[in-house]
């Protein structure tokens, strides 16, 4: 699929994905939003998915294994895990899953707070594609998306919508 | 005449000054900075970013703090830190200078941190490995003679800015020796660059520059007036040396003149910051009740210096 | 020999000429100007169309390096650079090492100078022994070995005792005295001039007045004791005034500029070029305009490259650390040109700064192209433009602050004595 109408609602999706994991996931589970639109996607999902998650936040800009090519990404976030990561369950939740390695790189930076109990993946989109061993515990949706277009959440006034775009590179 | 600190893109591959760098740039370290603060805090102190680099601590003059803060942020990115107190043993064998930056090349540095008592030595450096088309090999000036120390002036607006939030509304005075100090001169270029719209030098003619004036700041010999006001007092460390002879006939006297007392305090704003790049004279340019008070940040400026070396060494090596 | 210089435009400051016409050498002289002598038949006919046949060039301050310092450059290699800048005749200052503080050192540099038969080298004597300021050297003696003057170099005499002394010795002799103004001790661990530049770049400064005060100590004591006072590489607006005002005094004194103050100011030592260390430093734009101005109405007399070939070593250093100087024989002529063409002087009245002004203080006759005079001739192109390149400097020393400037002026031949010693 090339099409860029063909992508679903992002709304529907996060609701689909909220749907998956209710009754799944651990009543105390942290969700960890990745920048940015998994940072988005987290702080929607406690009031979706009944228990008490507490919201953390992970900027993957300087765990990141592009670096040598692309340098560093102006406007890194501060990340922020304002709970124990020791021995706690912690989803991290991303928008679009592809290569995977955005969530390798979430997952050291984790263990760089802490000796997390478990992790575990949520995604809004997975395109296929990996070039890690990395699988989702949650997804709201699958597609099949063409090498050279990047799947993109932006959010416009609250409200989460997906694009597909060109890719520059 | 190109800057010879940005790329053929324009962006920074050098830090030698702050002189001539546009905003963004200096925006951008200062952004980049924030999230490194946090690193601090963290169970690992450590980010992987520069892993596998060589940072060469370059210092062919003696510090201890500034070469420590530079380790410690080279670590904290977990880049191999090798430490070099060159001093005279390499010159005094007849090697130069540039030398020894080439036989550090052929050993694979990423990155030199440039320390010399000679003004414009890292400018020297750059311009040497920009010549040979080794644009993979960074130079941070560490402080170069009386001409600048960019990181300082960079971790001074970091801390201006965290507590002030704009610069564009502020009032900054700097005391003391601006003659010799590198870290005036840098804090001077990032104030003006980022908008200040005040920017005091205070202190005797003895120890103010020829016309800096031209470096858009207002020249105070008193204190009292220069402080009135303002909303951030950076104090400049007087050297040994020039504290007795024919730039000042004494310590005391100087204290009594441009000592930082809470009495010259406050004059100042209620909500004025005090800064000092440290180590500090106490009694000489700074009673201990100020530098230890409620309106003291030097220790926090100390926090963020780290912060802000990680951003500037990160920012470079990946241009 | 008989050499022809066909058709050229003859600048002759001196005896006023200026003039498309043929100049004749024969017997290492000239021997006529426009028409032939009878039974002319050149061994050699030079093609001067379009080009300025001048005077060779006469420079005032030339460092050879010799003896001592041939690391730096030989006097080979620096009368090849003089030649091919056409300068025929040049004082060389006396601080070699050791310094020319004894006749038999001036003999030799002069013997040696005359076998390469190039340039005429007119030693400028030390003036006080090693040039430690502390007792006068024997002036007759090197007088008669060939010494034109004598100087003090860049090292400031602290002594103004001493100063007085040797000016009323010299005075009494005869001998000119030729003084750079420095004070032993404003400035003396500066590197750049007292301004916005040194300021902006953490370089220790030199203040003007380092300059003013000794020059007019200076021009206090040449006005008691009388003696012949030539100022050497001045670098400030205020000497300048000071200059004009003893001139208009009657005071015997001239003044020379160094080539490279005419056209830099201290904004070009831009990210810290040690090219740009000079001394004296460059100073404002608004001293150079002085210098310039000075230079245009007459109370400069003369122009000179400072010529100081420096070694690479020795300038790929921090700015503080570089060995000040820059390399300037072949740069005379093209930064007199550029002078004359920015500020509108007449190609003649910019001639006579590096011909026969300068030739006044060293040599009665040089300088001049009139007939009988001996046959030291600058044959160049004006509107050639070159680029200042290592490569293109004969000079040992390959340091200048012009390099990969475009310079107009290329010197196409040189005689001295009607041999030609050089040509493009």
């Amino acid at each position: 699929m090339s099409d860029a109408t063909a992508l679903p609602d992002a709304e529907a999706t996060l609701l689909a994905l909220a749907e998956r994991m209710r009754g799944a996931v651990a009543h105390d589970a942290a969700f960890v939003g990745i920048y940015s639109g998994g940072a988005w996607l987290a702080e929607r999902l406690p009031a979706l998915v009944p228990g008490n998650h507490p919201v953390g936040y992970i900027d993957v800009a300087f765990y990141r294994d592009d670096y040598a090519r692309t340098g560093l990404k102006p406007n890194a976030k501060r990340t922020e895990l304002p709970f124990d990561v020791d021995g706690a369950t912690i989803v991290l939740v991303d928008d679009v899953l592809f290569t995977g390695r955005s969530v390798r790189a979430a997952v050291n930076e984790l263990f760089d707070f802490g000796r997390p109990a478990r992790v575990e993946l949520a995604v809004l989109i997975d395109r296929g594609g990996r070039e890690l061993p990395i699988e989702p515990t949650y997804c709201g949706a699958r597609l099949a998306v063409a090498r050279d277009l990047s799947i993109v959440l932006s959010r416009d006034d609250g409200c989460l919508r997906l694009a597909a775009e060109k890719q520059g590179r | 005449m190109r800057n010879p600190q940005l790329n053929a893109n324009g962006e920074l591959t050098h830090l030698l000054t702050l002189e001539g760098l546009p905003p963004d740039i200096i925006r951008g370290i200062l952004d980049t900075a924030t999230p490194f603060v946090s690193i601090g805090e963290r169970e690992v102190k450590k980010v992987p970013l520069l892993r596998g680099k060589a940072v060469f601590n370059l210092f062919f003059e003696n510090s201890t703090r500034t070469r420590t803060t530079f380790e410690i942020a080279a670590k904290r990115l977990s880049a191999d830190v090798i430490n070099l107190n060159i001093g005279a043993s390499s010159t005094s064998k007849g090697e130069t200078l540039l030398d020894t930056v080439d036989n550090l090349v052929a050993m694979d540095a990423d990155i030199f941190v440039v320390r010399h008592s000679q003004s414009g030595a890292p400018h020297l450096i750059a311009a040497h490995l920009n010549a040979a088309e080794r644009r993979h090999v960074h130079v941070v000036n560490a402080g170069d003679g009386r001409h600048a120390h960019p990181t300082q002036g960079l971790l001074d607006l970091y801390t201006i800015r965290h507590y002030k939030k704009e610069f564009h509304n502020l009032t900054v005075a700097i005391v003391g020796d601006v003659l010799h100090s590198r870290v005036a001169r840098s804090l001077i270029h990032g104030l003006t660059t980022l908008g200040t719209p005040e920017v005091r030098v205070i202190g005797p003619r003895t120890l103010m520059p020829a016309r800096v004036e031209a470096m858009g700041v207002r020249t105070f010999n008193d204190m009292r007036a220069g402080l009135a006001g303002v909303d951030v007092v950076v104090m400049l460390r007087l050297q040994n040396e020039r504290m007795k002879g024919a730039l000042l006939p004494s310590a005391g006297e100087y204290f009594k003149h441009y000592g930082l007392t809470q009495e010259k305090l406050a004059l100042a704003k209620p909500d004025v910051i005090v800064m000092h790049p440290g180590p500090m004279n106490r009694g000489v340019e700074i009673d201990s009740a100020v530098a230890d008070g409620a309106r003291s940040v030097i220790l926090p400026q100390v926090t963020f210096g780290i912060a802000v070396r990680m951003a500037v060494m990160s920012i470079i090596a990946g241009n | 020999m008989k050499i022809e210089i066909a058709h050229g435009r003859i600048v002759d400051p001196r005896n006023g000429v200026d003039r498309v016409a043929s100049l004749y050498v024969a017997a290492g002289r000239v021997a006529a100007i426009g028409a032939a002598p009878d039974g002319w038949h050149p061994n050699r006919v030079l093609d001067a169309h379009g080009l300025v046949v001048a005077p060779g060039l006469v420079d005032l301050s030339a460092r050879l390096r010799e003896p001592g310092l041939e690391y730096r450059a030989t006097l080979e290699s620096e009368m090849e650079a003089a030649v091919a800048g056409g300068v025929t005749r040049l004082a060389c200052p006396p601080d070699t090492d050791p310094p020319l503080d004894e006749p038999g050192l001036v003999a030799m540099l002069r013997h040696r100078a005359r076998s390469l038969n190039r340039a005429h080298v007119h030693p400028v004597g030390a003036l006080t022994v090693q040039l430690q300021g502390v007792a006068l050297t024997e002036m007759g003696e090197l007088a008669e070995a060939g010494c034109v003057a004598f100087s003090h170099a860049d090292v400031p005499l602290a002594d103004t005792d001493l100063l007085r002394r040797a000016m009323q010795y010299a005075a009494t002799f005869g001998h000119a005295l030729w003084l750079r103004a420095v004070d032993p001790y404003l400035g003396r661990a500066g590197i750049a001039h007292d301004g916005e530049v040194a300021t902006r770049l953490g370089l220790a400064g030199i203040p003007a007045a380092a300059e003013t005060i000794a020059l007019a100590t200076i021009l206090a004591l040449a006005r008691e004791t009388g003696v012949r006072v030539h100022l050497t590489r001045l670098s400030c607006a205020e000497s300048i005034a000071m200059i004009r005002a003893a001139k208009r005094d009657g005071l015997p004194v001239t003044a020379d500029v160094a080539a490279h103050h005419l056209h830099l100011c201290d904004v070009d030592i831009g990210w810290f070029d040690a090219n740009a260390n000079l001394v004296p430093p460059l100073r404002t734009t608004r001293d150079r305009a002085a210098l310039r101005a000075g230079l245009a109405d007459g109370t400069i007399d003369v122009v000179c490259s400072d010529h100081a070939p420096v070694d690479d070593d020795a300038k790929q250093v921090p700015f503080g650390e570089a060995e000040p100087g820059a390399t300037g024989l072949e740069l005379l002529l093209p930064l007199t040109l550029k002078w004359a063409a920015d500020d509108g002087v007449p190609l003649p009245a910019a001639l006579a700064k590096i011909t026969c002004a300068p030739a006044r203080l060293v040599a009665a006759g040089a300088g001049e192209l009139g007939v009988g005079r001996a046959a030291d001739v600058c044959i160049f192109d004006p509107l050639a433009h070159w680029k200042v390149e290592r490569g293109a400097l004969k000079s040992q020393g390959k340091n200048t602050p012009f390099l990969g400037l475009e310079v107009p002026g290329r010197v196409r031949w040189t005689l001295i004595g009607g041999q030609v010693v050089y040509e493009s």
